[in-house]
Parts: structure tokens; C-alpha cells; sequence
């Protein structure tokens, strides 16, 4: 018979590697809630944030709306920018009903009736940011009805492809 | 007519590919070598097929037809040759068409090896591969098709299709709309080829892991094969993070490298995977354990690529890289589904063929720590993957759309970071089979205690940070262990040789190429953590508009603005450059030419930060603003970046230690014959 000078085996043994990969479970799911709680953004349109702008003053938002290019103001010397944005649709499947993305964005410009919401940003002034731009801002908004963005995030363009380019002469 | 052959290829070869799974199948099922054949050869003509096909869309490109949807919508006249060519992965359907085409040539090679010992293989490895490529030729042939022209039709709208839509006529734009400026440069160019290179080469390991559970050759052949395959797919992936990272500081001017954007988290997500994988198949190996952890991390990281291509492609999330909405993406979902359920199916079925063949006694031994380092990498895994699906989740469950920042990512993996870091040190000390918590601990205070130097040096050197202290510890002390590993070696192998060390040095590393490799590989990753830490921890920022012939200063820099240029270059920019005199401490060290380009094509500015890099720190500064006319004032975003520098150059370490991970061996490798536990004990009773 061999002297048992090894360690413990069979289900003792295999309990102690079941209890630690519990505890890294535990761990991760704990880092996963916790960071959660601290880092979650509420994202709303810019008509949602209207409709439940009272509830959610203090919150930290993340709000996409379509840039209103005279709307953009911005002094390079306090880096103070603000500008208005219009309402998009937040749901994928409405945006493609209506003709795609670069529609949307061209027709809520345009409407003079769609909601707007002035935003207000310290900070460089985006490349992106122009007429038309999809603007997807994070911040909190104040008791005054304006937006008060920490982060500016303007969509990559290659999304502007041109369904129709220009004419050229015959 | 060009585009015609081209997209007619295209559809051969769907056809050849849905031919070829048919017949590899039947001719598995069947024991028939003449359909697998048939099937193998179909596999090669592929790739001959798809180069056509890409020619043809690259002389496209090239010669600027942009009556071409494609075309025009990547190219302009302005732009030079190379970077038109380069504008195949510009866009959707092009980079399709380069993945499909990158995947028919590793495919193809991978049928050109010898087969002899594994012909059972063989026809599945065809299979998996052929069916990735019939799924990308679908996409491109049905839903985004780069030959699509322009026709106008008789009441004068214009309209893409394929083919001459009734009584059209070709419509040629007057110029093509041109790739955007912000993938105009260098790092730009060859980032997204990297990551396709990854992606698409780590279907060949999953494809033989597949093989492996259909055939039930659940030993490690599968992984023996693939070994190199793995380490040049990690690699291609990890040069390609690496890429997007430099390339984001360089030009996206915001002095940062990585900003938990949900595309780069797609990316990210399999190597992660990729990663835990290529160290877990070394237990595997050596002790014939973790077999169904390796099942499930390659299959995992099959089904992450296509779904990292899915989220750059589909428009589902919210991105700053979001591609245009289509089609495509409920049959990327459905693609990934259907996969991910078949495999996990064929892993089931073999569940019990995949058991250990030893048993995991310590929780300190080598083999221990391997499986802890599976779990962490997972748990790393699981937050990117809540994180990215959070916003679905939420908007599902409470119909709001709810997201999550970077703070989230960061401080939910920086802990899981860290252990890695110290599994890192303490993996190489650690004993197999059995290792104890006092073995354990002999051999690994003294590294600890040495390494605590640097946390303590960087203390009385004023940094007081926890989280930097911690983080300098960990890397010293595995920095620490890795070198001292090579001089154990060097030294051992030196007494029993009688070379000097550097030979022994030289000589051991070649004969252990992966061991070694990794090691360097560590030591790269050392130094981007110290790179990271300094970035994220210490970094300094300050901004202000000056007038010509004033200064800002931040900490021990003084700038001052000298002048400023307004001029039009000929590629169709107008730049504005400034010159920025630099003085540090008080001594001039140089001037700093930070510029904005405005492609007036495109209307697209950009903003190229001046910056003066050193081993201390980046001086990184931004030309945010200028008066041109009235006051000749500029507005300057002044970063200061402490130890970014390691960053980049521990990542050429790493890809270094990559490469002579990956460099094959001098001498071919002798195949261990494993004794199966049920005949010893036959020959013992």
C-alpha cells in the first residue's frame, strides 16, 4: 500500500477549488454591481429629458440630439461652448422608418416644432461638432432647463455616406 | 463591366464554398477521401477567386470610377494612389470583402500542410472554415455589395443597385466624397488590416477545436497543431489595440489612448479570451488538464470575433465608431447564435472524454494559478460584456436606456487587472502539483521585499498614491521575478555548458522559445502598466489663450506661443501651424509645431497635437483656437503625460517577445505518447 503523503483528494479536495471559484464569482459580481451603481447613465432623447426633466435633475444623463449648427457658440479664450441641439429618435428602428440616420439628423434640424435643449460645455471645441452632427453629451441637467455636459461625443462621420452625391455636368 | 466579374466571383464563390462544406461533410460522414479531397480543393480555389474579385474592386478604387456606390463614397480624385487602395477597409462592404478574403487565404494554407497524422481533421477544419466564409460572402453578395453603380432612372432620381434598373442610364458623379481625414494616417491605414489578420486567424484553432470534439480526438493534438496559429492571430490582435491606442493619441486630440468606446471593447473582448487561452493550453500540455476550459475559451473567442465584426458593422450601439445601420445585423445575431449553440452542443457531447487526466490537489500549484488566471481574465471578460450589453439590457427590462461610462470599466477591472499582474510574479514560483502556502511564501518574499524598494523610492519622491504605489510594487516585483527567471536559467545552463552567460543566455532562449517569449512578453506588459499608471494617475492639464509672444506654463514647462501659419498644401488641406517655444526647468529644449487641418473636401478638421516625448513624460500640445485676422491670438490645450512613453515602447517589447514566442524552433518538437491510466492499470493487475 502507498504511504499517503499526498494531499487531500476526492470531494475535500475538490471543495476547496468549488469555495475559491465562488469567492472570484463573488468578487466579480460585487465590482460589477458596485461600478454600476457609481457609473450608470441614464440615456435619454431630448423629449424624454423634457417630459421627465424634474425627476431627474441631478442624475448623471447621457443625451443625443442633432446639432443646430447656428445655434453654436463658443469662446476660445474661457473654452465656454454652448449650442442647441433637436430631438432624434433614441430607437434604432424608428431612425431606419425614417429614412436613416442622416435624414433623421437633416429633418430635426429643420422642424421648427421639434424640442430643443440648450447645452453648455467647458472644454475644446469637438472637430465633429457642426450642423447637423449627432451630439451625444454627458452631464447633468440643471434647475434652469439647460444641459450641463462633462462630456462631448460626437459621431464618427463615416456614417454620413452619401445615399445621393452631387450632379455633375453632361 | 468590371464590377460585373467582380461581383459574379464574388458569387462563385459563395457557390464553391456552400459545395465545399457539402461535400466535406458527406464525405466525412461517408469515410470518402475522394469528396474531402474534392472538398480540400475547393477550399484552395477560393482564395484565387476572392483575389480576382478584390482586384477588381481595388482597380475600382484606383482608377477613381465612382459611378461605383463604393467607390465614391471612399475615394475622391485628391487622394493618392496608396491611400486608395488602402480605402477597401474604408468602409462596410469593402472590409467585408477583406475579411472573406484574408479568411480564404489562411483557410487555403492551412489545407496546403501536411495531413498524414491527422487526416480525421481534415474535413471539419474545411467545414468550419468554409461555412465562416459562405456566411461573409452572403453579407456581402445579398446586403452590402461594393460593385452596386449608380443608374438614373427616367424621372431623374438616382438610385444604387447592381444591375440597369429599366430604361436607366450609368450616373457618374462628379467626384467621389473621399475617405475621411481621421483614417488618412499611418496608424490608421494598417489598424483595421491588424485586427481582421486577428480576428480571422483564430477561426483556424477553433476550427481544429471543433474538428477535435466532432472526431473526438480530445487530446491535445488539436492544440499542438494550432499552437503557432493561436500566438500569430494574438499577435496580429494585440498590434492592432496597440495600433488604435497610438493612433487615438496622435490624432484624435484628446490626450488620451483608450476610452472604453464599446468598438474598442469588441475588439479587446477576444483577446481577452485569446489571452487566457494560449496560457491555458500550456496545462493542457504538460499535464493534461483544463481540456474543457480550452473548448470553451476558444470556442468563446471564435464567437467574440464575429460578434467584435458584428458591433463595428451593425449600428446596435451607440458608438463613436458605429458603421451605418442594414441588414446585417439580425443575421450577425442569428450567425452567432446558431455557431455558439452547435459548439457548446459538441462540447456537451464530449463532456466526459474532456476530463482531467490528473487531478488539481493544491490551490498554489502552477496548474492552480493557470485556472485562477482563466477566472480572472473571464471576470475581466464578463464586466466588458455587461458594459456593452448593459444599454440593451435595461432598455428591455425597464424600457429605459440605461449606459455605462468608462468609470464603470475602470474600476471594476483595475482590481482583476492587478491580480493578473501579481499572478504574473508568483505563477513562475510556484511549484506543480503540489505547492503549499508556505512553500510558496519561501519563495516569494524575497522577491516581494526586493521590489519594495520602488514603491518606497517613489514615496519619498512625493508620490503618495495608493493606487500607484500598489501598482509600481506589483510591477517591480514582477519585473523582479521575470529577469531572474532568464538568469536562473542563463546561470544553470552556463555551470552545465561551460558557455559564457550571454551564450547561455542566447543558446536557452532559443531552445524555449515560447517560455522565454512569454517572459519578454511580460516584461512588456510591466512596462505599459507603469506607462498606464503614470497616464491615468498623474497626468497634469492646463489651457489658455495667449496672444503672440506670451507664456503659459504647467508645473516645470514654460511655453511660449512665437507664431502662427495659415497655408494651403496641396492635397486639398489648409493647415494652420503654430510654433511653440518650449523651455523646462528654465532651459529652451526646442519648439513644438502643434497644427489644425482643415480637408476642405470633406470639411473635416483635425487636430494634430506638437509634442515633446521623453522618458519623464509627453509635453502634449493642442492648437485649439486662433484669431487669424484681429488679435493673432491662439488658444493652446496644454497635457503633461508622465511615463507614457512605456507605454508605447513596452508595447514593442511585447510585440518582440511575440515574435520569438512565435519564431519555429530549430529542432522539431518530440510528441510526448501519454500512457492512458486504464492500461497501466491492466499491466498492473
Amino acid at each position: 500500500m502507498e504511504a499517503s503523503t499526498t494531499p487531500q483528494s476526492g470531494t475535500a479536495g475538490k471543495m476547496k477549488f468549488v469555495v475559491g471559484g465562488l469567492l472570484i464569482v463573488a468578487a466579480v459580481i460585487y465590482l460589477i454591481v458596485s461600478s454600476t451603481q457609481a457609473g450608470a447613465q441614464y440615456f435619454l432623447t431630448v423629449d424624454e429629458l423634457n417630459a421627465q426633466s424634474q425627476d431627474v435633475i441631478g442624475r448623471d444623463l447621457r443625451i443625443s440630439g442633432a446639432v443646430i449648427g447656428d445655434s453654436i457658440e463658443y469662446d476660445p479664450q474661457s473654452l465656454n461652448l454652448t449650442f442647441t441641439v433637436a430631438h432624434v429618435p433614441g430607437d434604432n428602428n424608428e431612425i431606419e422608418a425614417q429614412g436613416g440616420l442622416a435624414q433623421v439628423l437633416y429633418e430635426a434640424v429643420n422642424d421648427p416644432e421639434r424640442t430643443q435643449l440648450q447645452v453648455v460645455y467647458n472644454g475644446v471645441k469637438p472637430d465633429l461638432l457642426r450642423h447637423e452632427a449627432q451630439a451625444i453629451m454627458t452631464g447633468q441637467i440643471g434647475e434652469d432647463g439647460v444641459f450641463y455636459a462633462d462630456e462631448l461625443l460626437l459621431k464618427c462621420p463615416t456614417k454620413y455616406e452619401e445615399a445621393v452625391p452631387e450632379q455633375t455636368g453632361t | 463591366m468590371i464590377a460585373n466579374i467582380g461581383y459574379g466571383i464574388l458569387f462563385i464563390t459563395l457557390l464553391v464554398s456552400i459545395y465545399g462544406v457539402g461535400a466535406a461533410y458527406y464525405g466525412a460522414r461517408k469515410n470518402d477521401p475522394r469528396w474531402i479531397e474534392s472538398a480540400r480543393l475547393s477550399m484552395l480555389l477560393t482564395f484565387p477567386l476572392i483575389t480576382l474579385s478584390s482586384l477588381s474592386l481595388i482597380y475600382l478604387l484606383v482608377t477613381g470610377r465612382f459611378e461605383h456606390q463604393f467607390v465614391q463614397s471612399v475615394t475622391s480624385s485628391s487622394m493618392p494612389i496608396y491611400l486608395r487602395v488602402t480605402a477597401l477597409w474604408g468602409g462596410q462592404s469593402g472590409s467585408l470583402v477583406f475579411w472573406s478574403w484574408l479568411l480564404a487565404a489562411f483557410a487555403s494554407s492551412v489545407t496546403l500542410r501536411k495531413w498524414d497524422r491527422d487526416r480525421e481533421f481534415l474535413p471539419w477544419v474545411i467545414v468550419v472554415s468554409l461555412v465562416t466564409l459562405a456566411f461573409f460572402l452572403i453579407l456581402v453578395v445579398f446586403f452590402e455589395n461594393p460593385f452596386t453603380r449608380f443608374w438614373q432612372l427616367p424621372g431623374g432620381d438616382i438610385r444604387a443597385a447592381m444591375f440597369q434598373p429599366q430604361g436607366s442610364s450609368l450616373f457618374l458623379p462628379r467626384d467621389g466624397t473621399g475617405l475621411n481625414p481621421l483614417l488618412r494616417h499611418p496608424g490608421m491605414i494598417i489598424h483595421p488590416p491588424m485586427l481582421y489578420l486577428g480576428f480571422v486567424s483564430f477561426v483556424v484553432p477553433f476550427a481544429f477545436g471543433i474538428a477535435a470534439l466532432v472526431t473526438g480526438r480530445t487530446d491535445d493534438r488539436w492544440i499542438r497543431i494550432t499552437r503557432r496559429w493561436s500566438l500569430v492571430a494574438w499577435l496580429f490582435l494585440s498590434l492592432g489595440l496597440l495600433l488604435g491606442g497610438r493612433w487615438a493619441y496622435d490624432v484624435l486630440g484628446w490626450g488620451g489612448y483608450w476610452g472604453w468606446d464599446p468598438v474598442e471593447i469588441a475588439a479587446f473582448m477576444p483577446w481577452l479570451t485569446g489571452t487566457a487561452f494560449l496560457h491555458s493550453v500550456m496545462i493542457q500540455e504538460k499535464r493534461g488538464m483544463l481540456k474543457r476550459w480550452n473548448m470553451v475559451l476558444i470556442i468563446l473567442t471564435y464567437s467574440l470575433v464575429i460578434f467584435g465584426t458584428f458591433l463595428t458593422r451593425s449600428g446596435v450601439l451607440s458608438s463613436v465608431h458605429a458603421f451605418a445601420q442594414s441588414a446585417i445585423g439580425p443575421l450577425f445575431f442569428a450567425y452567432i447564435g446558431l455557431t455558439f449553440t452547435i459548439s457548446l452542443a459538441l462540447l456537451l457531447s464530449r463532456w466526459d472524454e474532456l476530463k482531467a487526466e490528473g487531478e488539481m490537489t493544491s490551490l498554489l500549484s502552477r496548474e492552480a494559478l493557470f485556472l485562477l488566471n482563466n477566472l480572472l481574465f473571464m471576470g475581466i471578460l464578463v464586466v466588458c460584456f455587461w458594459g456593452v450589453i448593459f444599454p440593451l439590457i435595461s432598455e428591455l427590462v425597464t424600457g429605459q436606456k440605461v449606459t455605462v461610462g468608462p468609470p464603470f470599466y475602470e474600476r471594476a477591472t483595475a482590481p482583476l487587472f492587478a491580480g493578473l499582474l501579481l499572478l504574473m510574479g508568483i505563477a513562475p514560483l510556484a511549484a506543480w502539483r503540489h505547492s503549499t502556502f508556505k512553500t510558496l511564501g519561501r519563495t516569494v518574499w524575497k522577491p516581494s521585499l526586493i521590489s519594495l524598494i520602488v514603491p518606497v523610492y517613489a514615496f519619498i519622491r512625493g508620490i503618495h498614491q495608493p493606487a500607484a504605489l500598489l501598482g509600481f510594487w506589483l510591477a517591480a516585483f514582477v519585473a523582479f521575478v521575470t529577469l531572474h527567471e532568464f538568469w536562473r536559467g542563463a546561470r544553470a545552463r552556463a555551470k552545465r555548458s561551460g558557455e559564457n552567460l550571454f551564450t547561455a543566455l542566447w543558446r536557452l532562449a532559443g531552445r524555449n522559445r515560447r517560455r522565454y517569449g512569454g517572459y519578454i512578453i511580460h516584461l512588456g506588459v510591466v512596462l505599459m502598466a507603469i506607462g498606464i499608471i503614470g497616464i491615468e494617475i498623474f497626468q497634469v492639464e492646463t489651457q489658455g489663450t495667449l496672444a503672440q509672444g506670451e507664456q503659459i506654463t504647467l508645473e516645470n514647462y514654460t511655453l511660449t506661443y512665437n507664431s502662427l501659419a495659415v497655408f494651403d498644401t496641396d492635397d486639398g488641406r489648409n493647415v494652420a501651424r503654430a510654433v511653440i517655444g518650449v523651455e523646462k526647468s528654465g532651459d529652451y529644449v526646442g519648439d513644438l509645431h502643434p497644427r489644425r487641418d482643415y480637408y476642405l473636401d470633406s470639411q473635416q478638421p483635425m487636430t494634430i497635437p506638437g509634442v515633446r516625448s521623453t522618458w519623464e513624460e509627453d509635453l502634449y500640445v493642442l492648437l485649439v483656437d486662433w484669431q487669424p485676422v484681429s488679435t493673432n491670438s491662439a488658444t493652446f490645450k496644454v497635457y503633461k503625460n508622465p511615463l507614457v512613453n512605456w507605454l508605447w515602447f513596452g508595447g514593442l517589447v511585447f510585440i518582440f517577445g511575440t515574435l520569438v514566442a512565435a519564431w519555429p524552433d530549430r529542432d522539431p518538437e518530440p510528441v510526448p505518447v501519454r500512457k492512458k491510466k486504464s492500461s497501466y492499470a491492466a499491466a498492473e493487475a
